[in-house]
């Protein structure tokens, strides 16, 4: 399963940590940050939970990048 | 500007007053500290924030703390203009920075300005409701008026007009449609009522995947990106540890060796000169900004490039390898010689035409359209259709035989073989030979010349693979320029031949396939570079290529290559501009002899300069030049 998410941050730097964050996470099967597009593309693992996954990618994020943020509704 | 940057940018305003009022204070000590701290405060609380976060969740060494240890160091070192100047340049650095990124993101946009807004669906006899299209469902019936996108792809049920396909082509000549024929979303309808059925969703239509695709295409990430990327993870950390190397190593090895003094802030004020002028972001920020405006500059035209990873490999393209049918020619038989024997050319095409009357045969269609004139049918008698060797009509009186060498032996008389490509009609009017009409797929107009650019491009060798007879192929190459041929291939053969290429070529010489993308999707997938002809609305295509070329015109070809190199030239120039002159600043830095203000520049100014430099591969100049 694919989605798309639309993602706010400032630098291409932290977007880059972004990705590297999303892709170890666990039940993601890989992901790709668009800086220039503002969006996060997130595959899952097969029944994985995408919703529970994204909040807990959220806060991840937050951490590495404090002014970042992932929509996922 | 949006709200976020206007913020910066008043802030900016105010810092600059402030700054500028509190050095031409007359005041000395803990009042001028305080009156520096306002402006201070102002620009960077935000950057002090962000730098103390970062050391809390362990994420320490990335600009913000660069940018604070760098500016309280200086103030901490009585140095309070320097360091509010230097906060306050950062910002208006990323205030630059994020507003040249909106701008191209903005232009990119406009340039594919094709998503609609609207669709106008039918919902009982005459009434209309304007909908998203995304609740269309396919088989509706839509109305587009003039000057409306067409929304969603569908067939025309009524209706004709002329409609623009630029946006999605880079074509700028309208084209004429009616009822029966096939739409694609993203054009303009530019004159008549259109009633359309919807035979995709709008997700599904070309509109969708064509967006799609140019947005996803920024993921797929370039080699010289994934370097950058890398190069920043150690790049940062080792300047920190320089510069602390750099603070501590010459003061204690002054006490220690020289026993004089040791100059504790000389040194300090180096190492913070270090850390202003380390700041990776001109080249983090100006190489994807360079593909992605290289990207949106193609689509404009007509050219997609599904990811910078393409658009960097295009750029090393050396061999190329084409598809014939469809792809250099048109894929269409065309009369292409008109040889008449005893009569003129005029009559003998319209004896064949009216012989070919009632015939659907491909060959016979393109001799009734080369005809033009629609022959009077009431002289017409008596036609029958002898399979495997052509028509026999009575016309005006007279025995009209068309067909091949077969039919004209049946009449005893005896053409030449020619080895001349293609297919050949000979014409015997009351049993006498008239002459022969040539039908034949002819080249597409501006092959040629696109061959002839890509030569003088640099390509080592253009080799056309095709399906077709030894004639038709010898002849189209031979009229191209193509340096080898091969032909009577099946698909998997031109799988084989081109795998046979890519060994024997050097690693970093890529390899090219161009195909009209139908049938070619194994060949497509398996080359370096996979490029779709001609493929607007072929699913297939769009699916297996790695660059779409959305109308037939193989001189976008010699175009992609120019965005391409230009793309990576702009890259390289940035690399190697960004890192010379930030290097030089470092031991300048290093020695003493740049200051916080060449530290500034060496930031903010390559920045921005970069930023610039790469917003120009959104516009490469067409080469109208052949063989310049």
């Amino acid at each position: 399963m694919k989605k798309t998410y639309k993602i706010e941050v400032d630098c291409p730097v932290c977007a880059g940590k972004m990705e590297e964050q999303a892709k170890k996470h666990e039940g993601v099967k890989d992901a790709a940050v668009s800086f220039l597009t503002q969006k996060m593309k997130v595959e899952f693992e097969e029944n994985a939970d995408a919703a529970k996954i994204m909040n807990e990618l959220k806060a991840a994020c937050k951490k590495i990048e404090p002014d970042c943020e992932i929509y996922t509704e | 500007m949006n709200s976020k940057q206007k913020k910066t940018l008043y802030r900016i305003i105010a810092a600059a007053v402030l700054t500028v009022a509190a050095a031409s204070a007359p005041v000395k000590g803990y009042s001028e500290l305080f009156l520096f701290l306002v402006p201070y405060i102002i620009i960077g609380y935000d950057i002090l924030r962000k730098a103390f976060l970062g050391i809390v969740n362990g994420q320490i060494f990335d600009e913000n703390f660069l940018m604070a240890v760098a500016t309280v160091g200086a103030m901490l070192l009585g140095d309070y203009a320097e360091g509010t100047a230097v906060m306050l340049f950062y910002q208006i650095g990323e205030l630059f920075e994020s507003c040249a990124v909106d701008r191209s993101r903005k232009n990119i946009s406009e340039l594919m300005n094709i998503a609609p807004d609207y669709a106008n669906l039918e919902i009982g006899k005459g009434q209309l409701e304007r909908v998203d299209p995304d609740d269309v469902e396919p088989g509706s019936i839509i109305v587009i008026r003039p000057g409306e996108k067409i929304p969603i792809d569908g067939e025309i049920i009524e209706g004709e007009s002329v409609i623009n396909t630029s946006a999605l082509t880079g074509e700028s000549l309208p084209r004429e449609v009616g009822a029966g024929d096939e739409v694609i979303s993203g054009c303009i309808n530019m004159s008549g009522l259109l009633r359309v059925r919807t035979t995709k969703e709008f997700g599904e239509s070309t509109v969708s995947k064509i967006l799609e695709l140019v947005e996803n295409s920024s993921m797929k990430k370039s080699r010289s990106e994934n370097f950058i990327t890398r190069f920043a993870k150690y790049y940062t950390p080792a300047v920190c540890i320089g510069a602390a190397v750099l603070a501590v190593i010459p003061p204690v090895f002054r006490i220690l060796a020289m026993s004089s003094q040791p100059m504790w802030s000389e040194w300090i004020v180096r190492a913070l000169t270090f850390l202003v002028i380390s700041c990776p972001c001109a080249l983090v920020i100006s190489i994807p900004l360079s593909f992605f405006g290289g990207i949106g500059g193609a689509s404009a035209r007509g050219i997609l490039i599904k990811g910078s990873n393409y658009l960097e490999t295009l750029s090393r393209a050396k061999y190329i390898v084409f598809d014939k049918t469809g792809t250099l020619t048109k894929g269409k038989f065309e009369i292409s010689e008109i040889c008449p024997e005893g009569i003129s050319k005029e009559k003998l095409l319209e004896y064949a035409a009216c012989a070919e009357m009632n015939s659907n045969h491909p060959v016979s269609c393109c001799i009734k359209e080369g005809c033009g004139q629609k022959p009077d049918g009431g002289k017409i008698s008596g036609q029958k259709e002898i399979g495997g060797l052509g028509v026999e009509t009575v016309y005006d009186g007279r025995i009209i035989a068309a067909g091949n060498r077969k039919l004209m032996k049946k009449w005893g008389i005896d053409v030449p073989e020619s080895d001349k490509p293609g297919t050949f009609v000979h014409v015997a009017i009351d049993g006498k030979y008239a002459g022969f009409i040539l039908v034949a797929d002819t080249v597409k107009p501006g092959a040629k010349a696109a061959v002839e650019k890509l030569k003088s491009k640099g390509i080592k060798e253009i080799i056309m693979l095709t399906g077709d007879v030894r004639n038709a192929a010898e002849a189209a190459a031979a009229e191209l320029g193509m340096d080898k041929v091969k032909f009577e291939l099946l698909p998997e053969d031109k799988v084989n031949e081109v795998e046979r290429l890519m060994e024997l070529r050097r690693e970093n010489e890529k390899l090219v396939f161009v195909g009209d993308g139908i049938n070619d999707a194994p060949v497509l997938m398996r080359a370096d570079i996979g490029i779709a002809m001609g493929a607007l609305g072929s699913d297939a295509a769009i699916e297996a290529a790695d660059i779409v070329l959305m109308d037939d015109d193989p001189g976008k070809i010699p175009e992609a290559m120019d965005i391409s190199r230009k793309t990576v030239r702009i890259v390289y120039q940035n690399i190697v501009f960004a890192l010379s002159v930030k290097g030089i600043c470092l031991i300048l830095g290093a020695l003493g002899i740049a200051g916080m203000w060449a530290a500034i520049f060496a930031d903010v100014g390559v920045m921005v300069i970069a930023v610039l430099n790469a917003m120009r591969t959104l516009y490469t100049r067409r080469d109208k030049n052949v063989g310049k």
